[in-house]
């Protein structure tokens, strides 16, 4: 462990001197991402063209919904068996604060825009740790069903909050966040104030009220495709849940559902690197976390999945979707157009209260 | 008869006693068998129970605040935990100087996220303090670089501290820093290679050189790089302050004496370190009290505290107390575990027992065929079979459609069996029924059918016949089925957690919440200690009360 440590330090340095050779590095290396289409839009926008640039073979694992307690386990059984992990940045935050992914300095280990401007800039303050790569801007948002909702669409989050206007069954996750901000907002809470009032006892009483409201008419989801299943069955009139999941339902399945963008909630989604790989192996993660951010890899995977890229240089770059034809600009959260009314999730504030409120709300939910 | 005399010992025939031979004979056996199972025992005990004992010590564990804050959690003990005095100075140097030597091994905000598990903020007040702690020294060094340039540079302060060529070293003290870093680092480092300071500038610059020690075994042991070649931490710097304002360096005559004297003359001019302002510069929670009893309360090597929280109470400086009202719902959930299993255990035992009967009772090829249906399920992927319920059971799913379209329903009254209590019993009923049928089965098949023959022929109505003979000997399968579902049905986590809604979750959904979601490993430790509790109480109770000789599974 400390010998690796040791190690760890040297490559560090030499890799920043530019003089690893890549004759050292192993020529074939795990990756983990969650699976699904997203898998799919990674191998075909960064893992194929990385193979074939150097002949090492990819292998995928699917596991990122449990990464940050297998990194754990395998940093105390001392035997890390991944190279690339892809993980949201509040995981990020949690493995760099136990010590389980390594820091990255993005001048040094990420490549610079075609323009020269230094990835640090380009990244911006997407770079929400010190461990963490950004790679795709997502958004939590809401989908409804046009046969279901009359004659007047939603077009505010709050008519989530409206029975009488939307009568039926609405699906929300099963967790305080990005429902506690909706709810706070739409019960008369300014924006900015939110999270202020959200730390506090009568402010977490307060947005559980508002839920209270509509808890009889909620289906609570765990996992991001359960809202697309029950928008399409009709279980739902509406549900939130990650744009790209509704843009399948939308563009690909061509489900009578559209698009609510009010108040969507802006996360980060991209790669760490675990701690403790020998010298070799992560000598070559970073030679593919180098290759597979740069700007137009990013661009790249937008033709295949509708998230946007997290560099600012890669958005003029983003492109039609491969299979469809049609132009992905508009479907990124991103676009000025969706993007009028946006929240970005608050590490900071949901790395201290995460399990404060969870617990409030898992008791709230039980009774 | 010749050679048994009338008082000693049986002899054997090769004349030891007969007793003695045939307990070597037995020993010989013995070991034998036990060589047979030593592979399974060896097995069991390194993927089995040692794993899972090391699991269920997490929940009483909790040496992560003495290994990251030593001095701290020492001085905290001497403190009367109050809400409205904060602790003395002493206690704040130490939690400075702790604190800078955790941030830079990176082993602060791991400490923070333990500590969020009992307060909220407590995760960033210890990842924003780790940042901030550099500016003290900083400010120092500015200062007697002005007097000597050789303060900010490697070599002097490692002559200075080393005591140069041939100076006796202080192996001891050299000693209790590595220990430190040992724990802190959670590893074990050899103290024969570490850096140790000469005896002299222990006695005369005491903090320095611990601060320099700590500093030194770091980069020395840990990081493996050349400490003569390296500039110190910043906490050096306060400390030379704060030991040069005690001491009297007139008489020192050894490495670096020059400088140190040079500095020692001006030491006026620096103002000693006032720790417990410089804690509340870097966040204003250093200076409200709750943060240090919290700290105090939760500073022991072993804790009660995640079993404390796993049964809806909380650890205080004043004690246990329950948890408020709105964060309860561990104990709910364990109840609700508890019933719904017992539930679901009924519905299977009402479900399996015609099934095994028709299965026991059928010609052989036609009981075959049957036993395929039973087994088929179970063979299928559990995710498979929870996710066809959820087809099945939804408001716009098969059962209410088929309800709907015969007119039972009203289209906008459908009936809502699915992401409650109703939709995790239906849907783990169907998935253990396999459990219970199979050891129904076996039982009743040994069941002769002349005893139920003899039993009418004596003018037993079929009833009695059944309830009075039947019945009592096909109970083993019973006890042995409903104890196997039982068992697996409290500890079940996927199909609760996607049929279950918010009235049908169980405790190992807030299990698998705490392992892989919020890292809250020790509440998830004591958590499922309870548990296996639980299920050992219940099974003794099953053996006093039905006995446990009485379950056959075959």
């Amino acid at each position: 462990m400390k010998f690796t440590k040791t190690l760890l330090a040297t490559t560090a340095l030499t890799m920043a001197a530019g003089v690893a050779g890549a004759q050292d590095m192993p020529n074939e290396m795990t990756i983990v991402s969650w699976g699904g289409a997203y898998s799919k839009s990674q191998l075909l926008a960064y893992h194929e063209p990385y193979s074939e640039k150097t002949g090492v073979t990819i292998l995928n694992d699917e596991s990122s919904n449990e990464a940050v307690a297998k990194l754990r386990a395998m940093n105390e059984a001392d035997n890390i068996t991944w190279d690339v992990v892809d993980v949201v940045a509040a995981d990020a935050i949690r493995l760099c604060d136990e010590g389980l992914a390594m820091e990255i300095d993005p001048d040094t280990m990420l490549a610079p825009a075609d323009d020269g401007t230094p990835a640090s800039e380009d990244f911006g303050d997407l770079l929400v740790s010190d461990c963490f790569i950004p790679q795709i801007v997502y958004s939590t948002t809401f989908g409804y069903r046009t046969d279901l909702v009359g004659d007047t669409p939603p077009t505010d989050v709050c008519d989530v909050f409206d029975l009488e206007a939307y009568p039926g069954k609405r699906s929300l996750e099963k967790r305080p966040i990005n429902n506690m901000e909706w709810a706070l907002l739409c019960d008369g809470v300014a924006k900015d104030d939110v999270y202020d009032v959200l730390a506090t006892d009568e402010g977490q009483n307060q947005a559980l009220a508002k839920l209270d409201t509509i808890k009889d008419s909620v289906v609570w989801w765990s996992a991001g495709a359960d809202t697309p299943q029950l928008l399409a069955d009709g279980e739902v009139v509406m549900g939130s849940t990650y744009n790209g999941r509704l843009f399948s339902v939308i563009e690909e399945q061509k489900q009578p559902v559209a698009m609510l963008w009010d108040a969507q909630v802006f996360d980060l989604d991209g790669w760490i690197i675990p701690a403790g790989l020998s010298p070799e192996r992560q000598a070559r993660a970073l030679d593919y976390i180098m290759f597979a951010t740069d700007t137009q890899r990013l661009a790249d995977q937008a033709k295949y999945i509708a998230y946007g890229p997290a560099r600012k240089s890669s958005a003029p770059l983003v492109d039609k979707h491969a299979e469809l034809g049609i132009d992905m600009a508009p479907h990124m959260p991103t676009d000025p157009e969706n993007a009028k009314n946006t929240f970005l999730y608050n590490y900071g504030f949901w790395a201290d209260y995460r399990d404060d409120i969870d617990a409030k709300f898992q008791a709230w939910l039980a009774k | 008869m010749s050679d048994v005399t009338q008082d000693g010992p049986v002899l054997a025939a090769d004349g030891t006693p007969l007793k003695k031979s045939l307990a070597r004979a037995l020993r010989v056996e013995k070991l034998r068998a036990l060589a047979l199972i030593a592979p399974l025992l060896i097995f069991v005990l390194v993927s089995f129970i040692i794993p899972i004992g090391s699991m269920l010590f997490r929940s009483v564990e909790n040496q992560i605040v003495g290994n990251t804050l030593p001095n701290t959690v020492a001085r905290l003990n001497a403190w009367e935990a109050d809400d409205d005095a904060l602790p003395p100075e002493p206690v704040f140097e130490a939690m400075y100087y702790d604190m800078f030597n955790a941030a830079e091994a990176k082993r602060h905000t791991r400490l923070g996220s333990r500590l969020n598990y009992e307060a909220s903020g407590m995760s960033s007040l210890f990842r924003q303090s780790g940042r901030k702690l550099d500016d003290l020294g900083k400010d120092y060094l500015k200062d007697m670089r002005a007097i000597n340039a050789g303060w900010g540079q490697a070599g002097p302060w490692y002559e200075l501290m080393s005591g140069g060529e041939g100076a006796e070293a202080d192996r001891d003290f050299s000693k209790l820093a590595v220990g430190r870093i040992s724990r802190l680092e959670e590893t074990v480092l050899k103290p024969a290679e570490a850096f140790a300071p000469s005896v002299e500038i222990v006695a005369l610059l005491p903090k320095t050189a611990e601060a320099y020690t700590s500093f030194a075994v770091y980069e020395g042991l840990v990081e493996g790089r050349d400490v003569a070649t390296r500039k110190p931490w910043e906490t050096v710097y306060p400390a030379l302050v704060q030991d040069l304002k005690a001491a009297d360096v007139s008489g020192f005559t050894g490495a670096g004496a020059d400088m140190l004297k040079e500095l020692a003359g001006n030491i006026g001019q620096f103002e000693a370190p006032n720790f417990t302002q410089v804690m509340a510069e870097v966040d204003d929670d250093w200076s409200n009290p709750e943060t240090w009893s919290l700290i105090k309360a939760h500073s022991g090597k072993y804790t009660n505290g995640y079993f404390l929280n796993a049964i809806d109470m909380q650890r205080t400086p004043d004690g246990a107390e329950m948890q408020p009202e709105n964060k309860r719902v561990l104990l709910t959930l364990f109840k609700r575990t508890l019933y719904m299993s017992l539930a679901i255990t009924g519905m299977c035992v009402l479900l399996a027992y015609p099934v095994a009967w028709i299965l026991a009772n059928l010609p052989a090829r036609s009981a075959n065929m049957l036993m395929i249906l039973v087994l088929l399920p179970f063979w299928t992927s559990l995710l498979v079979r929870t996710s066809a319920w959820k087809v099945m059971l939804q408001q716009q799913g098969v059962i209410n459609d088929v309800l709907v379209w015969l007119g039972f329903l009203a289209d906008d009254d459908r009936l809502i069996i699915i992401n409650n209590a109703t939709g995790t019993i239906i849907a783990m009923t169907h998935i253990l029924l396999p459990f219970m049928i199979l050891p129904m089965y076996s039982v009743m098949q040994t069941i002769q059918p002349t005893y139920l023959r003899a039993a009418k022929s004596l003018g037993a109505t079929n009833w009695t016949a059944f309830w009075r003979v039947y019945f009592p000997q096909s109970v083993p399968g019973i006890g042995a089925g409903s104890i196997l579902v039982f068992i697996l049905a409290i500890g079940y986590y996927i199909t609760p957690e996607i049929v279950g809604g918010t009235k049908g979750v169980f405790i190992s959904n807030r299990i698998a919440y705490h392992i892989s979601s919020s890292l809250n490993w020790g509440l998830a430790a004591a958590l499922g200690t309870i548990l296996l509790a639980v299920v050992l109480v219940l099974y003794w109770a099953y053996d006093k009360i039905v006995g446990i000789d009485n379950v056959k599974l075959g």
